[in-house]
C-alpha cells in the first residue's frame, strides 16, 4: 500500500525553501520613481508581485476642483512629466470641446508638431531606461543626448524644459520664435541615423533580446480586459490607437495626415522603412515587442512632425486666443481620450455653469498598464522585472496624480 | 634583500631580516595595487565617458582628468560610514577586508617581468586561482552580515556565479600549463620568448580556442559585466554592496579593480607570452643579464611595460564589454558556463592533449619540422 502511495506533491515542492517577502522600492532605481512592489520570492523565483502606488499623490483632480479650466494646465505638465505637452493637449481639447471652442488651422499644425516631438522624447526615455532596465548603461545615455535636443527646442518654443504648460485651452501661448523651424528640421536630419545606431545597440543586441524575448507575454484578450492601453496594447498586436479611432473631436486634428497603426497585425509590423526583423525567439506581447513598438512609433512621429512642419509653415498666421480665466464654463460634462504616449490619457470636466469646474478627473493610462503587472511577473524571475516593468513604461507622476 | 640585510644583523635576529624583507617587498606589491586601482579608475571614467559622448568624464578635473580621481577618493574617504542595524557587525567590518586580500594575495605569485616575482612559486597557477577564488568568500560574508535581503540575493548570486565559473577557469587555465610542462608561471613565461609566434595561444588550434573560453569565464569569475549579477543595480539595487558607504565600499571597489587586472595578467601570461614583446627586442638588443646585470634590469622594465599593456588591453577589453551589453539573467549565466563553457574547456583539454602527443613543440615546431 505504502509503495503505490502517490505523493501528490511534484518533487520541487519538496526542496522549496522558506519564503523571502521583499519590498522593491519606493526606493529603487529600476521602478521608474516612487513605486513599491512587495515581492515574495522562492530564492530568485517571484511567486506574488504586489505593487503599491501613491506616493507621489498631490490631489491634483481635487486642486482642479477650485481653479480656472486654463489654471490647471499646469498640473498637467506634473503627471505625465515626461510628455507634458500631450498632456496639456488632452486638458486643452477636453475643456474645448465642452466650450465647443475652435483652434485655428495654424495652432492645430503646432499641436500636432510639438506633441509628436514630445512622443519621441518619450519613446526615447522609454528605450533608453529599457536598456538601463536590463543593465545596458551607454544607449540610455544615447537616447537622453537626443531628448535634450528636443528638450532644447521646447526651450526656445515656451521657455520650459520639462514642465511646458505650451498648449493652452484656446490655442497655444506663443507662436513658434523665428528660426525655429530650420532648427526642428535640423534635428530630425541628425536623428534619423541614430535610430539605426539604438537598433544595434538595443533592439538586435543578443542579449537584449534574450533578456526580454517571451518575458512577462501579454495576450491581447488580457490585455484589452485590463484596460491596457497604447504602445503595450499595440505590442499585444491589437491595431487601436486614439489618433485614427478615437473620438471625432481628437481625430480631425491629425485630419490629412498620414500614418499607420503601429502592430503587428497578420504577422508582420507596418514596413514604411528598413527595421531590423523580429527575432525567431519573441512572442507577441512579450517585453521585446513592447519595446520594438515604441521604437517603430519614434519613426511614425518622425513623419508625422514631417508632415505638420510643412503644413505649419503654410498657414497663416494666428495660434488662437488663450481662454480668460473668467470665461464661464457652459453647463455639462465632457470625457475625452487621447492617445498620450503611455497609453490613452483621458480627462473628463463637470461644470455647473462656473468658471470654475465641478469636478475634474483624469483616467490614467499608467495606472492601468500597471495593473497587469502582477499577472505578469508570477512565476518569473527577479531580474525579469525591472524588464517588463521598464516595457510597461509607467510614469509615477501620472499614477498617482 | 634578506641575504643583504642579514650581514648587518647577528645570527640570532635573521628573522629581522627576513621579516623586514617581507615587508618591503608587500609594501611594494601594495603600491603597484594601488597604482593599477587608480589608473583603472581614471580610464574606465574617460572610456565609459568616451563611449557614451559625455561631456562631463571628457572634460572635468583638471589635466587629463586626474583631479576628479583625487576628489573621487576623497569623496569616499570623508562619506558617513554606515553600519546598518540589523548587521552582523564584526562580519559586515571584516568582509571588504577579506575580498581585498583575496585579490592582493594573487599579486604574491604573478611575476611581473622574468624573474620579478615576490615569490617564486612552482605552483604559482594552482596558487593565483585558488586565493582568487577566496574572493567570493569575502562577498557572501558581506551578502549575509549586511541584514538586508538585498544583499543576500547578491551574495547568493555571487556564490553560484563565481564557484561555477572557477570549474571552467580552471580547466581552461590547465591548458596552457599543460602544454608549458610547468606550474610556474616565471617558466611558463620565459618558455614563450622569441616573437609572437611563440605565444602559447599560437601554440594550437585547441589553444587559440581556450583563451576565448578564458576569456569569458575570466570576465565571469571577476564579476564584470555582463555577468555582474551580483550587484546588478537595477534587480538588486547594488547587491552584496547595498549596505556599504565610504571607505568600506571602496576596499570592494578596490578588491573589483585588483582581481581584474590579475586576471588580466594571469591571461597574458597563460597566452601572451606575459613579459615577452611580440618581437624579441630586448634580446635583440642585448638587454640580458648575461651581458651585465644593469642590461637585465633594462630588460626587465621592458618586460614590465609589455605586461602592463597586456594587462590593460584586458582591462580596456572589460571596460569596453561592461558599457556596450545588457546583464544577462541569473538562469542563462548558470547556462553559459554549465552548457558550454565546461564542455568546450574540457574539449579543448583533450584536443591539446592529443596535439602535445602527435605534435609535441606546437604549431610553429611543426611548420619547421615541415619545411625542414
Amino acid at each position: 500500500m505504502g509503495l503505490e502511495r502517490v505523493d501528490p506533491e511534484p518533487v520541487e515542492c519538496d526542496v522549496r525553501t522558506d519564503e523571502i517577502l521583499v519590498n522593491m522600492g519606493p526606493q529603487h532605481p529600476s521602478t521608474h520613481g516612487v513605486l513599491r512592489l512587495v515581492l515574495r520570492t522562492d530564492g530568485e523565483v517571484v511567486l506574488e508581485v504586489t505593487p503599491h502606488v501613491g506616493y507621489l499623490h498631490r490631489c491634483a483632480e481635487k486642486i482642479g476642483e477650485n481653479l480656472a479650466a486654463r489654471q490647471w494646465i499646469p498640473y498637467t505638465d506634473r503627471m505625465d512629466y515626461l510628455a507634458g505637452m500631450n498632456m496639456n493637449l488632452g486638458w486643452a481639447l477636453t475643456v474645448e470641446k465642452l466650450l465647443k471652442l475652435e483652434v485655428p488651422e495654424r495652432a492645430r499644425h503646432l499641436r500636432v508638431l510639438i506633441v509628436e516631438l514630445n512622443r519621441i522624447a518619450s519613446h526615447l526615455m522609454a528605450a533608453g531606461s529599457f536598456g538601463l532596465d536590463l543593465g545596458s548603461f551607454t544607449p540610455f545615455m544615447y537616447c537622453f543626448r537626443e531628448r535634450e535636443k528636443i528638450l532644447d527646442l521646447f526651450e526656445l518654443a515656451c521657455g520650459a524644459r520639462l514642465t511646458y504648460s505650451y498648449i493652452t485651452v484656446g490655442g497655444l501661448m506663443a507662436d513658434l520664435p523665428p528660426g525655429w523651424l530650420p532648427k526642428c528640421e535640423a534635428f530630425l536630419k541628425d536623428f534619423e541615423p541614430v535610430i539605426d545606431e539604438l537598433h544595434a545597440v538595443l533592439t538586435s543586441n543578443a542579449i537584449l533580446i534574450r533578456r526580454s524575448a517571451a518575458v512577462g507575454v501579454l495576450s491581447p484578450e488580457m490585455a484589452i480586459d485590463y484596460g491596457c492601453t497604447g504602445p503595450v496594447l499595440r505590442g499585444s498586436g491589437v491595431a487601436w490607437d486614439l489618433r485614427r479611432h478615437g473620438d471625432p473631436w481628437y481625430t480631425r486634428m491629425y485630419d490629412g495626415y498620414r500614418f499607420e497603426v503601429i502592430a503587428q497585425t497578420a504577422g508582420h509590423y507596418p514596413q514604411d522603412r528598413k527595421y531590423p526583423p523580429v527575432p525567431a525567439v519573441a512572442v507577441l506581447g512579450d517585453s521585446w515587442h513592447r519595446f520594438y513598438v515604441r521604437m517603430l512609433e519614434v519613426v511614425q512621429s518622425m513623419g508625422l512632425v514631417r508632415q505638420a512642419l510643412e503644413r505649419y509653415g503654410r498657414c497663416p498666421a494666428g495660434i488662437g486666443e488663450p481662454l480668460r480665466l473668467t470665461q464661464k464654463l457652459p453647463k455639462g460634462e465632457v470625457y475625452l481620450e487621447t492617445e498620450a504616449t503611455k497609453g490613452q490619457m483621458g480627462f473628463m470636466v463637470v461644470s455647473d455653469g462656473s468658471a470654475i469646474p465641478w469636478r475634474v478627473r483624469a483616467r490614467s493610462s499608467s495606472f492601468c498598464n500597471l495593473s497587469v503587472l502582477p499577472e505578469l511577473c508570477r512565476g518569473c524571475l527577479i531580474g525579469d522585472i525591472p524588464a517588463i516593468l521598464g516595457s510597461l513604461d509607467i510614469v509615477l507622476g501620472e499614477i498617482d496624480r | 634583500m634578506a641575504e643583504y640585510l642579514k650581514t648587518f644583523l647577528p645570527e640570532s635576529y635573521a628573522w629581522l631580516a627576513y621579516t623586514a624583507a617581507a615587508a618591503v617587498h608587500v609594501a611594494l606589491l601594495f603600491v603597484l595595487a594601488m597604482m593599477i586601482v587608480a589608473v583603472s579608475n581614471w580610464a574606465e571614467r574617460k572610456i565609459a565617458g568616451r563611449l557614451q559622448d559625455r561631456l562631463g568624464p571628457t572634460r572635468v578635473g583638471g589635466r587629463f582628468g586626474w583631479l576628479q580621481s583625487v576628489a573621487d577618493g576623497l569623496k569616499l574617504l570623508t562619506k558617513e560610514d554606515l553600519v546598518p542595524a540589523g548587521a552582523d557587525r564584526f562580519l559586515f567590518r571584516l568582509a571588504p577586508y577579506l575580498c581585498f586580500c583575496a585579490s592582493f594575495s594573487v599579486y604574491l605569485a604573478l611575476p611581473m617581468a622574468s624573474g620579478w616575482v615576490a615569490q617564486p612559486m612552482n605552483v604559482a597557477v594552482f596558487f593565483v586561482l585558488a586565493v582568487a577564488g577566496l574572493e567570493v568568500l569575502g562577498v557572501i560574508l558581506a551578502g549575509y552580515a549586511s541584514g538586508s535581503k538585498w544583499s543576500l540575493f547578491g551574495g547568493m548570486r555571487e556564490a553560484a556565479q563565481v564557484v561555477s565559473y572557477e570549474v571552467p577557469l580552471a580547466l581552461c587555465a590547465a591548458i596552457p600549463v599543460m602544454v608549458a610542462g610547468t606550474m610556474d608561471l616565471v617558466e611558463i613565461g620565459n618558455r614563450q620568448a622569441g616573437g609572437f609566434w611563440q605565444w602559447q595561444i599560437f601554440h594550437d588550434p585547441f589553444t587559440f580556442l581556450t583563451f576565448f573560453v578564458f576569456l569569458t569565464c575570466a570576465v565571469a569569475s571577476v564579476n564584470r559585466a555582463p555577468f555582474d549579477l551580483a550587484e546588478a543595480e537595477s534587480e538588486l539595487v547594488a547587491g552584496f554592496m547595498t549596505e556599504y558607504s565610504g571607505f568600506r565600499w571602496s576596499v570592494f571597489f578596490m578588491a573589483e579593480y585588483a582581481s581584474m587586472f590579475a586576471v588580466s595578467v594571469l591571461g597574458a601570461i597563460l597566452f601572451f607570452g606575459g613579459w615577452n614583446g611580440p618581437l624579441p627586442v630586448a634580446s635583440l638588443l642585448g638587454l640580458t643579464c648575461e651581458n651585465h646585470p644593469l642590461a637585465g634590469y633594462l630588460g626587465g622594465l621592458l618586460g614590465l611595460c609589455n605586461l602592463l599593456v597586456k594587462g590593460y588591453l584586458g582591462i580596456i577589453f572589460m571596460m569596453w564589454l561592461r558599457w556596450t551589453l545588457p546583464r544577462l539573467r541569473i538562469d542563462q549565466v548558470m547556462t553559459v558556463c554549465l552548457k558550454y563553457c565546461i564542455p568546450l574547456a574540457a574539449a579543448m583539454l583533450l584536443g591539446a592533449m592529443l596535439w602535445c602527443y602527435a605534435l609535441p613543440g606546437g604549431l610553429w615546431a611543426a611548420v619547421e619540422n615541415f619545411g625542414g
